[in-house]
């Protein structure tokens, strides 16, 4: 009786009171946030304190005092800063997430679709490949990638030569492609983004047009027309032009060879970015497919009585509905992808935690600063792509008029 | 009523035994929270590498050995009593110093160098020295090098990540002019594999290490270890900072089987040193003096040590000699036959 009275009389009191029963338990939350957190950094410091360890960040403008095998784009020797080291190996990340992303998402559509191809041998192939890929572990497909495959390349002595051209090479020590050289390069560059807004806005019109009149235009021929034209003038009349750089190979002692010059891409790389799409387009091929198979028959059957090819039904009807259903899981698999490109420490890709987490924590022995530097990259990475993702998404999503 | 009576029994049964191992603490015990929670846990928390023939090296059935496994198991012996009693975590050289300062091992034996700043730096008290070491470079014989001075531009080289090793190659390729290629990789089996592929020309770590590792390759007799010496690697145990008397414990354990080894005491004839004429021999086999007490410890810890683990001399016989990885001692040798090991006296 009593205990009957006194719930009526809370939850009275709260009726009563809705601006507290809406912020109360926000409140409670934020306060429990901040003293979990509070309670983790006391508890460190007073750890730390007792064992002589300080904290701070001034370790990061130090002299690094060693060396990594991959810095595209920064200039880093070991008389550069952790900082700079930190900078390699966060863009060493970025390239691999880059480079993996943008091909597993080729070969997961290309997958996906063929899936569902009527041909028996295309779809039962792509189902075998899916299922051998998504069920081994990541990185014993990395080891069997960087150790057994690469490793059975060829000594830089007898690389493979391409189409024995003399200009790339691929050996045990990576993939040496020639290295431009431009004059004026930054014109060729204007050039090109110059071309594609033009392009765009071209294209824009078109369908204008199209919408209007129900004319059309030969979009693609004259997209192509403007992206090579312009950009070869700049040839032509602008003074730009272009010399390579060949690798070279170069003696080192009587067994000891290896290629100067050019762009070398190392088979860490090679290796780590094989893994990473291979493994990933296949959950991106699942997407596809259940953003295909989402779409209903009638759709296709609607599509086809009018006419349309069957390339032009996947292209017009059936991917911008199927897109809504792909993009959100597929978003996912990105951010698997970039935070799977950490594994890169098993076979030595200096990516950040090879790098960072790894070298550098060593020497400087900044666990907990350089843990948490990490990790908050990892968490801007990733949120990033979110942000991009989610705004592609809304893009093209049903807009309800 | 007979309830009552037993509940009563058990319960000054259990504050017995609580007064009893209270009793039995001695003074340094209650100052080192290490030793105390060490003999609570009745095993001492060792951190070796992930295997290192010689210095710590796992069987099929689990069991380590190594120079630097004899560290821990003489600490156990003393400690405990029992040289077997030891937790032994595998730990990359990343992990190594978070596994210490974080408390999850006791004691960090595992090749580890000793320099300034992580001594002072990260919380870290090096105790000693068991191996004097020194980095090195292995190549293929048929590559024709011979010597260091013969490395070119251009040269990879496999090392593994968070050690000295990676710093000192590059004070070495820079000094010299030379660029080179690093290949970092996490394990040292992993360095090993990349090498015996052919992903990198040279493969550097401590001579000891190269020793040891060169027995894993496909053919061992195709490399050769160059004999230039480019660093200084005193390698040793290192422990916590601020617990003074178990960094004693420590380092007087290993510094008991060095000075072993300099009297003539091994694990066969230290029981009948005890009646040695020599005073030395007696303070080292506990039958003369109070050295134990001074370090919390009862007086038979040292010959426990030499009893159970032998002295540095058998030590190094067993893991590194006998097993083909460095025959002679070279600067690991006593000072007074011409080596390295000088340790202050025990007494």
């Amino acid at each position: 009786m009593n205990l009957k009275s006194t719930t009526s009389s809370i939850s009275d009191f709260f009726y009563a009171r809705p601006k507290l029963k809406y912020y109360l338990p926000q409140a409670l939350t934020i306060f429990f946030i901040v003293f979990i957190f509070g309670y983790f950094s006391y508890n460190a410091q007073v750890n730390m304190d007792n064992r002589g360890i300080d904290f701070g960040l001034r370790f990061l403008g130090e002299e690094s005092s060693f060396d990594i095998q991959f810095t595209p784009f920064v200039e880093y020797d070991g008389t550069k800063s952790y900082a700079t080291a930190y900078l390699v190996g966060l863009i060493n990340t970025i390239i691999v997430a880059l480079i993996g992303i943008f091909f597993a998402t080729i070969l997961g559509v290309v997958i996906g679709i063929s899936r569902l191809s009527p041909n028996y041998l295309i779809a039962k192939m792509s189902e075998i490949y899916i299922e051998i890929f998504r069920n081994v572990p990541l990185l014993l497909q990395l080891f069997f990638w960087y150790f057994a495959v690469l490793r059975t390349l060829p000594l830089p002595k007898d690389a493979i030569n391409f189409f024995n051209l003399d200009v790339s090479f691929l050996s045990i020590k990576g993939l040496y492609v020639p290295r431009f050289i431009w004059t004026n390069g930054s014109l060729f560059l204007t050039s090109i983004i110059a071309s594609l807004i033009i392009i765009f806005f071209l294209l824009k019109f078109f369908k204008k047009e199209q919408e209007q009149t129900g004319k059309q235009y030969p979009k693609f021929f004259i997209s192509l027309t403007i992206i090579t034209v312009l950009p070869f003038l700049t040839f032509l009349i602008g003074g730009v032009s272009l010399d390579f750089e060949y690798p070279e190979l170069k003696q080192l002692s009587k067994t000891i060879y290896n290629f100067k010059g050019g762009i070398s891409i190392i088979p860490e790389l090679m290796a780590l970015a094989l893994a990473l799409s291979l493994y990933t387009a296949t959950f991106i091929a699942e997407n596809v497919r259940a953003g295909i198979e989402g779409i209903s028959r009638g759709q296709k059957e609607a599509a086809a009585s009018i006419g349309l090819t069957p390339g032009q039904t996947l292209k017009l009807v059936v991917m911008p509905q199927a897109l809504r259903i792909i993009i959100p899981p597929t978003t996912n698999q990105y951010l698997n992808l970039t935070k799977n490109s950490s594994l890169a420490a098993a076979i030595a890709y200096p990516d950040l935690v090879l790098v960072f987490a790894g070298t550098a924590l060593m020497q400087t022995g900044r666990a907990i600063e350089i843990i948490s530097i990490t990790m908050l990259s990892y968490l801007s990475l990733s949120i990033t792509i979110s942000i991009f993702m989610n705004w592609y998404n809304k893009k093209i999503a049903i807009k309800e008029k | 009523m007979k309830k009552m009576f037993k509940h009563l029994f058990s319960f000054f049964a259990i504050f017995a035994v609580v007064m009893l191992v209270m009793g039995t603490e001695s003074m340094a015990a209650k100052k080192s929270k290490t030793l105390k929670n060490t003999i609570k846990k009745g095993f001492v928390r060792c951190g070796v590498s992930q295997g290192l023939p010689g210095f710590s090296n796992a069987d099929a059935s689990g069991n380590w050995t190594g120079v630097d496994v004899d560290v821990c198991r003489a600490v156990a012996a003393a400690v405990l009593g029992d040289a077997g009693k030891v937790k032994f975590t595998p730990l990359s050289a990343k992990e190594r110093f978070t596994a210490l300062t974080a408390g999850e091992i006791d004691i960090l034996s595992r090749n580890t160098t000793w320099t300034l700043s992580r001594d002072a730096d990260i919380g870290l008290t090096f105790v000693g020295v068991n191996f004097y070491d020194g980095q090195g470079f292995m190549v293929r014989k048929a590559s024709g090098i011979t010597s260091t001075s013969q490395f070119k531009s251009g040269l990879s080289a496999c090392v593994n990540i968070g050690t000295t090793t990676e710093l000192n190659m590059r004070d070495f390729f820079t000094a010299n002019g030379i660029t080179y290629e690093p290949v970092v990789f996490e394990k040292a089996d992993e360095v090993v594999a990349a090498y015996d592929s052919g992903r990198c020309d040279t493969y550097t770590t401590d001579k000891s290490g190269l020793a040891a590792q060169r027995t894993k390759l496909s053919n061992p007799d195709d490399h050769i270890v160059l004999p230039e010496t480019i660093s200084k690697e005193p390698l040793g145990p290192v422990v916590r900072q601020g617990d003074a008397v178990w960094e004693d414990i420590v380092r007087w354990s290993l510094n008991v089987m060095i000075e072993a080894e300099e009297y003539g005491i091994n694990s066969s004839n230290a029981d009948s040193m005890k009646t040695s004429k020599n005073p030395q021999i007696k303070r080292l086999v506990g039958a003369e003096g109070e050295l134990g007490a001074a370090l919390g410890l009862d007086n038979d810890w040292s010959l426990r040590i030499i009893k159970q683990v032998g002295n540095y001399g058998e030590s190094y016989k067993r893991n590194i000699a006998d097993t083909g990885i460095l025959p002679t001692r070279g600067p690991n040798e006593l000072w007074t036959k011409g080596g390295l090991l000088y340790v202050p006296p025990a007494r």
